[in-house]
């Protein structure tokens, strides 16, 4: 007997709708919505190319995610996956064998109808030598890619995968006929690629035949800034009617207090994160990481940095992660017990160490904190400045680092501290089993159990230091509704967006 | 003057090829690797070759000189490491809104700085004369992106006359909306630009005044402003002609600055973006093309100096016999 999941006759654009209801700006009462206004998103992530595989970058997802692209699932705003391009799969008891159906009557911008040859095509695009895509490794276990029929795709893996639809998400289903998916599009979402002008725009057009509900606009135009001001004072001048990300707290009063503007504080997954060589000494020693965890006013760190937003968290786990768990309480802030615990570990006297800073905010910033915090213990911390590719280099690929801070922004990214090879070295066989484990589940409330076994025991280790969950902070005009709060992975769905005049 | 003209394009292009060797080795020298501005956190080892390989910096320096020198020659950058997309095309776009931005502030600054240059050197013993002497010292204190700031400030965000930045996504169509968009930006520039420029007009203009031929003519029953048109203008043209060329040439490259306060697609942000990045080819074309706007600047200077003083057209450099 097969296990079936998911069976639901709904339409990928209506589920997302229903899951997104609770995590969109509401549509507001009046009505008077345009169907056929142009709504202009100013961000600061600009493409660096049109691919997903090929080193697009953040703003690639932002844009094409779901508005040119779909997968054969969505991940939602709120971080659950539902059915995109598969409207149905079902799962062979042995976990090893999915088989999924495709959604009827697809057709790619080009008209060519979808086929399950696309989907294997595209899925071999992302598992590619050649493909830079972040999601790669998560396809290794993949033994082979059928397609029995035009509208089945079967899936054999190695090994069982509870994070299969979830990692497909990330797949983009892009017609096989496309020649250069670097600059140009053939997808089946609910916008066509309108123009790119690079170093300045890109804009998507309304697909009047899409296969599901059609956009509530008729045009999204992303316009790109490198200068934050800029930013601001096109939202100040309706040059702009959304800023999908707000990088810093002072531009916000403006808005706030400020009718025709709302601003949003939504749940990102980027955390910033204190991390330590856990191979080195004094890392190596629990203790010693304790220590510093206890000895960190967070709550003092947030404020300064991100003034009333952004949330702790006291783990790697954000809360649209499913297995997120509040371990605040976990090391929490006592100078007392941080010095007792350096005494413990044999530092009575504190220690030294550098901490390699990238040049650009927030670090600087927390680095000058944590500076000030560990000296109250006795902790002398040296600032070492170094760019984000110096960062790479040095810290990420040498491992020749004892501490540094970094932003991880990736959703579900807990899996990292189950790799010893991973750059802070954290390494607990117990902790790599759990995460093994929780991969091969066979039902999500079981993977869930073990993700947050895992997650408590790497909060109690102090693998690293987690200072806090960047805010997402989404400022629009007020007669701007319908877009999302959270951009999970850099998503950014523009089809239930409306403008009144 | 046919042989000098030869002489100086020699010299041009022998300037282009050592200003294209120094920018290759200097690119060379900035720390790090450009395949990491492919990367991101998570990737293999596997994949960081893959990106290496991409961008060549797995081969040797050499290696590398070679394809650069072959690409000049043949008057093609290459593509871009980051975009994969061919640099030329993107150089012209970006010129599209790059050339117009620094003539316009040029012709704008000029404008302005001939006639008050002139103004405060006659007239500097009278209040105004003292008053934009003044005033323009006070311009060349000033750093554009301030001015920029101020601009946007007044005329965008508190009386919404202008658009606080951007340029048209169809560039020229709507020339309207085009020059709309880069009023603010050729004020800034032309104001920072006039000030210094005013002071070299006013400089010329009181040697010119101060000088012998200037009181003959007028001794021989010539009007003052008669005199200086004739005679003056086109003297006092010389030096300004040079300091002129440097100006034109310096708003090009200091474009960059002025295009980031306004979010405009210019060559300056396509440069900054590029060395951010690591992108090679794309840096390489905008110094390239850069250092070639600048030497035909030097170029025509060179010889409408030789146009307006005949008593210069025997000498290689600019400096009179």
């Amino acid at each position: 007997m097969k296990q079936r999941y998911l069976l639901s006759g709904i339409g990928i654009a209506t589920a997302i709708v229903l899951a997104g209801c609770s995590t969109t700006a509401p549509d507001s009462s009046g009505g008077g919505a345009d169907s056929d206004a142009t709504i202009t998103i100013g961000s600061s992530y600009e493409p660096q190319n049109l691919d997903n595989t090929a080193g697009g970058g953040q703003g690639v997802s932002e844009a094409l995610n779901g508005n040119v692209y779909e997968g054969l699932f969505t991940l939602t705003d709120k971080g659950e996956v539902v059915n995109g391009l598969a409207s149905d799969f079902t799962k062979s008891d042995d976990g090893l064998t999915y088989t999924f159906t495709l959604q009827k009557d697809v057709k790619f911008h080009s008209g060519d109808p979808l086929t399950a040859t696309d989907v294997k095509y595209s899925i071999d695009r992302v598992r590619a030598e050649t493909s830079k895509s972040s999601r790669k490794s998560t396809f290794d276990n993949v033994k082979t890619i059928a397609t029995p029929d035009d509208s089945t795709v079967v899936i054999t893996l190695t090994s069982k995968s509870i994070s299969l639809p979830y990692n497909l998400s990330y797949v983009w289903i892009m017609n096989d006929a496309l020649k250069d998916p670097t600059t140009a599009e053939d997808g089946t979402g609910p916008y066509k690629l309108g123009t790119w002008k690079r170093g300045s725009s890109l804009s998507l057009e309304r697909d009047a035949d899409y296969w599901g509900t059609a956009a509530k606009n008729k045009e999204v135009v992303f316009t790109y800034f490198t200068d934050a001001t800029a930013l601001n004072n096109a939202l100040l001048t309706n040059a702009v009617d959304i800023v999908t990300s707000v990088q810093s707290p002072d531009a916000i009063p403006q808005f706030e207090n400020n009718a025709d503007y709302k601003v949003n504080d939504g749940d990102s997954t980027t955390k910033e994160v204190l991390a330590y060589n856990d191979r080195v000494a004094p890392f190596n020693n629990v203790k010693v990481r304790q220590a510093i965890s206890a000895a960190i006013d967070k709550k003092k760190l947030l404020t300064s940095v991100w003034g009333d937003y952004g949330t702790l968290i006291g783990s790697f786990v954000p809360p649209t992660d499913p297995w997120y768990e509040d371990l605040n309480s976990v090391n929490a802030y006592d100078p007392a017990k941080a010095t007792a615990l350096l005494a413990d570990a044999g530092y009575p006297k504190g220690f030294e160490f550098t901490l390699d800073t990238p040049d650009y905010d927030p670090h600087p910033i927390v680095a000058e904190f944590l500076k000030s915090e560990l000296a109250k213990v006795g902790i002398t911390v040296t600032i070492n400045t170094i760019t984000a590719d110096e960062w790479y280099t040095k810290v990420y690929q040498k491992l020749d680092f004892q501490a540094t801070l970094q932003e991880h922004v990736n959703h579900r990214d807990i899996v990292f501290y189950g790799n010893p090879d991973f750059y802070w070295g954290y390494n607990n066989p117990k902790v790599t089993t759990l995460i093994d484990q929780s991969e091969t589940s066979d039902t999500t409330d079981e993977q869930t159990a073990k993700l947050k076994e895992a997650n408590e025991i790497i909060a109690n280790d102090a693998a690293s230091g987690w200072l806090y969950l960047y805010p997402q902070i989404v400022v629009a005009a007020s007669n701007v509704t319908g877009y999302p709060l959270n951009g999970i992975n850099s998503q950014f769905f523009a089809f239930n967006i409306t403008k009144s005049a | 003057m046919t042989i000098y003209i030869l002489r100086r394009l020699v010299v041009l292009v022998v300037s282009l090829v050592l200003a294209s060797i120094v920018i290759f080795a200097l690119l060379r020298l900035l720390p790090g690797d450009p395949a990491n501005a492919l990367l991101g956190v998570g990737a293999t080892d596997a994949q960081i070759s893959a990106a290496r390989a991409q961008v060549g910096s797995d081969q040797s320096i050499w290696q590398q000189f070679g394809i650069f020198l072959r690409q000049l020659v043949t008057f093609d950058f290459g593509r871009s490491f980051i975009s994969n997309l061919p640099i030329g095309p993107e150089i012209t776009a970006r010129l599209v809104v790059t050339l117009p931005l620094t003539l316009l502030s040029f012709v704008l600054a000029v404008i302005i700085a001939v006639p008050l240059g002139i103004i405060a050197a006659t007239k500097s013993s009278r209040w105004y004369g003292a008053t934009i002497s003044a005033a323009s010292q006070l311009g060349i204190a000033i750093p554009v992106f301030w001015v920029g700031i101020l601009l946007i400030s007044w005329l965008a965000l508190s009386a919404h006359l202008l658009p606080s930045g951007g340029f048209p996504r169809d560039d020229w169509k709507d020339p309207a909306a085009a020059l709309r968009s880069l009023t603010l930006p050729v004020l800034t520039i032309a104001i920072v630009m006039s000030a210094s420029l005013l002071r070299y007009v006013r400089s010329a203009t009181l040697d010119v005044l101060g000088s012998d031929y200037l009181r003959t003519f007028r001794s021989l029953g010539g009007s003052f402003s008669g005199t200086l048109v004739r005679h003056g203008l086109r003297n006092g043209a010389v030096p300004v002609i040079a300091i002129l060329g440097i100006e034109l040439a310096t708003t090009f490259l200091g474009a960059v600055v002025v295009e980031s306060v306004f979010t405009l697609p210019g060559l300056g942000s396509m440069l900054v973006l590029g060395i951010s990045q690591h992108d090679y080819p794309a840096v390489q074309g905008v110094l390239f093309v850069s250092t070639l706007f600048v030497l035909l600047v030097g170029f025509g200077a060179d010889i409408a100096q030789r146009l307006v003083d005949p008593r210069l057209r025997d000498t290689v450099s600019g400096n009179r016999p």
